[in-house]
């Protein structure tokens, strides 16, 4: 089992959660794990990344080569396409559609879909939309990693549980939002 | 043995907790930061009282951690690479003095200035003051060696200098780590005055005892078990690769590399092996994280048409490593890979919505357009942002405490208006010996101190001055007359553009405190009040 990983968004948006309920999940399965994370400057609002790469077998590199990602999971739509050179052909994009605009030239909205609808393997959600219909506000980011359960090739039931552990101190409220959250995220995905 | 999910830095911190640390000292830099926030943080250290505090510099930082050595126990000082600039002083002559307590210098590189104003690479600085150097290449290594660094400082006593750089520094992996801490050092007297007093002719002797150990060093190295000669079947290429340019290079291997490979994280570099490589293999390819420091000493003056690495092209001078790099270096065609799209725009970083900051430059590029050709010397820290757009705001950044006397050389030269901006622990980390220069003269400049009460780029640290900058300012000679302190918000901004154009205007040495705090900071602490106010 191997797979290589590129979590991405913008500087605050969460990605670090995902990869800890992730990092938590394989290291349960007795995975070998390496994530390179970004902190310092550019977490002030700039584009940050996450390589994380999980897989039965010794991992060499912190990081991913070009063409080698399984899957992008992003937190922003322009963002997913930033690290395209770093998806496998027939990889897979599980994305936010909800754009993150804080630079004057974002680039319009549809151009970003259009380009989008290109690939092979893309799958949009509007998580924000759907963590505030569904009462799960803060776990936006908790439905997307629900989303990429299938390309991830982590059984449900072990992000279910990773998710009780990480989130166990913070309380059963808080648990059971980010279960109900990853939940959507597998049906938004179907 | 248990597992645990480490960055490289937590790996570190734990390494030296369990290898019976009593200190750690440091001054927050990415990416070096984690070490000491994780100590801060974990119940040993609490328990066992493991000092953990903030520095002001990295200077003090150093010279604190050379005190709790002289007494016989375990110190470790960590920054980042170009603060081993600040405290060259004290790093350099510790190789003179030499360690009693075992000390580990842990220095963070950063490869493509991620964060940072230049590309140094700290494995110069062993070389130059004659001390070992440790370099891990994964996290695992990184957690072992803390327990062989502080045991080799303490047998060679020398310090033992350890380089990591930023993908080993803030990359996690699983580590197997042991389940019970060394026990601390006991405070001893065994420290030698004649050793610590670097008197000429106490250190001239020194000097002698520690030129004449380096070949013991070497010597070490060459037999350090973090140093290995993996045969290969195939000589037409040796591999020469160190600290994580190792595992770059292994990862183009996955069913294991056919070319002999030299593995190098123990310095002084072991000639003995590099030569066996260089006779053995037909030409020799040398991978490492930063400046080419193995590669450049290989070569030496031969400009051997056999060897190759970053000074003939065949890797980057500049940059980071990536397995891509590394593959196109080893003559591998890179995997099938989508175009970059073009529709995809820069996303810089940016201050925060409703930093402090933004109030400050938004007062004073108002001001300052009413003067011809200000000049705004600024610093290193978020607010060094305000050179980007919208603020446009800054003239030059060099290094910790420079925008002071920067304002003060350019006023010197007849500059007016001269304005210089630095944050609050900046100020006390390396521009408050500036700002008393300038006082003494009273250099035409206005200092700005924007005071956030944190340090903020690095997530929010101590900062060293707080509360103290109006008494400080005093101290150093100030009048209360040109010591102005404001609240940085839109609403306040007449009161202070007429602050600032008015210290501007006086002839003399001014010092404006916008304070207000980081809303970085300020978030975590509302949310921490919540959380206190759900327990009642």
């Amino acid at each position: 089992m191997k797979t290589d990983i590129i979590l991405c968004g913008v500087g605050g948006q969460g990605i670090l959660s995902i990869a800890t309920i992730i990092g938590e999940a394989a290291m349960n399965e007795n995975l070998y794990i390496k994530q390179a994370e970004v902190h310092g400057m550019s977490q002030r609002g700039g584009d940050v990344q996450s390589n994380l790469r999980i897989s039965s077998e010794p991992i060499a590199s912190d990081l991913i080569a070009k063409g080698g990602a399984d899957v992008i999971i992003s937190m922003e739509p322009m963002e997913a396409l930033r690290y395209l050179p770093f998806l496998k052909k027939e990889g897979w994009i599980i994305t936010s559609a909800t754009p993150f605009v804080n630079i004057p030239n974002y680039p319009d909205m549809e151009v970003i879909k259009g380009d989008l609808q290109k690939l092979p393997n893309v799958i949009s959600i509007d998580i924000e939309q759907m963590a505030k219909d569904n009462g799960v506000p803060r776990s936006a980011n908790v439905i997307l990693l629900g989303a990429a359960q299938k390309a991830l090739g982590i059984e449900y039931t072990k992000l279910e549980e990773a998710i009780r552990r990480v989130f166990g101190r913070k309380g059963e409220a808080i648990v059971e939002a980010n279960i109900k959250a990853l939940a959507l995220g597998r049906e938004a995905q179907k | 043995m248990e597992k645990k999910l480490l960055l490289g830095d937590e790996a570190i911190a734990l390494g030296a907790l369990h290898a019976g640390l009593s200190g750690v000292y440091a001054y927050p830099g990415t990416p070096s930061t984690e070490i000491t926030e994780f100590i801060q943080g974990n119940a040993l250290a609490k328990e066992r009282g493991v000092h953990s505090r903030w520095s002001t510099n990295e200077k003090t930082a150093m010279e604190a951690a050379l005190g709790m050595s002289f007494m016989g126990k375990r110190a470790m000082v960590c920054m980042k690479h170009v603060g081993l600039n600040v405290c060259a002083d004290p790093f350099v002559n510790s190789g003179m003095t030499g360690v009693n307590g075992g000390v580990v210098v842990l220095v963070a590189d950063d490869p493509s200035m991620h964060s940072s104003q230049d590309e140094q690479d700290s494995r110069f600085y062993g070389k130059f003051a004659m001390i070992p150097t440790f370099e891990p290449s994964n996290q695992q290594e990184a957690y072992d060696m803390m327990a062989q660094a502080f045991d080799y400082s303490e047998q060679q006593k020398l310090p033992v200098l350890m380089r990591v750089t930023t993908r080993m520094a803030h990359s996690r992996a699983v580590v197997e780590v042991k389940s019970e801490a060394k026990q601390e050092n006991e405070l001893n007297y065994n420290a030698i005055a004649a050793n610590w007093v670097l008197l000429p002719a106490n250190a001239r002797k020194r000097n002698d005892v520690v030129t004449a150990q380096q070949a013991q060093l070497e010597q070490d190295a060459a037999e350090s078990p973090y140093n290995q000669y993996a045969e290969g079947t195939d000589k037409s290429l040796g591999i020469l690769a160190s600290g994580i340019g190792y595992n770059y290079t292994m990862e183009c291997f996955p069913d294991g590399c056919p070319y002999p490979i030299l593995k190098i994280s123990q310095y002084p570099l072991p000639k003995k092996l590099v030569r066996r490589l260089l006779s053995e293999c037909e030409q020799v390819l040398i991978v490492e994280e930063g400046q080419p420091f193995i590669e450049d000493m290989v070569r030496g003056v031969s400009d051997s048409q056999n060897i190759h690495g970053k000074l003939d092209g065949t890797l980057p001078r500049t940059g980071e490593l990536n397995p891509d790099i590394v593959k196109k270096a080893l003559g591998m065609e890179t995997g099938q890979c989508f175009d970059p799209c073009a529709d995809v725009a820069p996303r810089p970083p940016a201050l925060c919505q409703g930093c402090g900051h933004r109030d400050v430059y938004a007062a004073l590029n108002e001001v300052l357009k009413e003067y011809d050709n200000p000049r705004v010397f600024g610093d290193i820290g978020c607010y060094t942002l305000g050179f980007l757009p919208p603020f446009r705001a800054i003239h030059s950044c060099v290094d910790m405490g420079a925008s002071i006397t920067m304002a003060k050389g350019a006023a010197d030269a007849g500059q007016w208006p001269a304005v210089a901006i630095i944050g609050d622990s900046t100020f006390t980390h390396s521009g408050m010996t500036g700002l008393l220069d300038a006082i003494n003269e009273n250099a035409n400049i206005t200092v700005i101190i924007s005071d956030n009460l944190t340090t903020g780029m690095t997530g929010g640290q101590d900062s060293a001055g707080t509360n103290k900058f109006e008494a400080i300012c005093h101290g150093l000679g100030l009048s209360d007359e040109h010591l102005k302190v404001v609240v940085p918000l839109p609403k306040n901004m007449p009161e202070i553009t007429q602050i600032i154009r008015d210290e501007i205007n006086y002839k003399g040495t001014s010092v404006i405190i916008p304070r207000r705090e980081c809303m970085q900071t300020l978030q975590r602490h509302l949310k921490q009040k919540k959380a206190q106010e759900g327990k009642k």
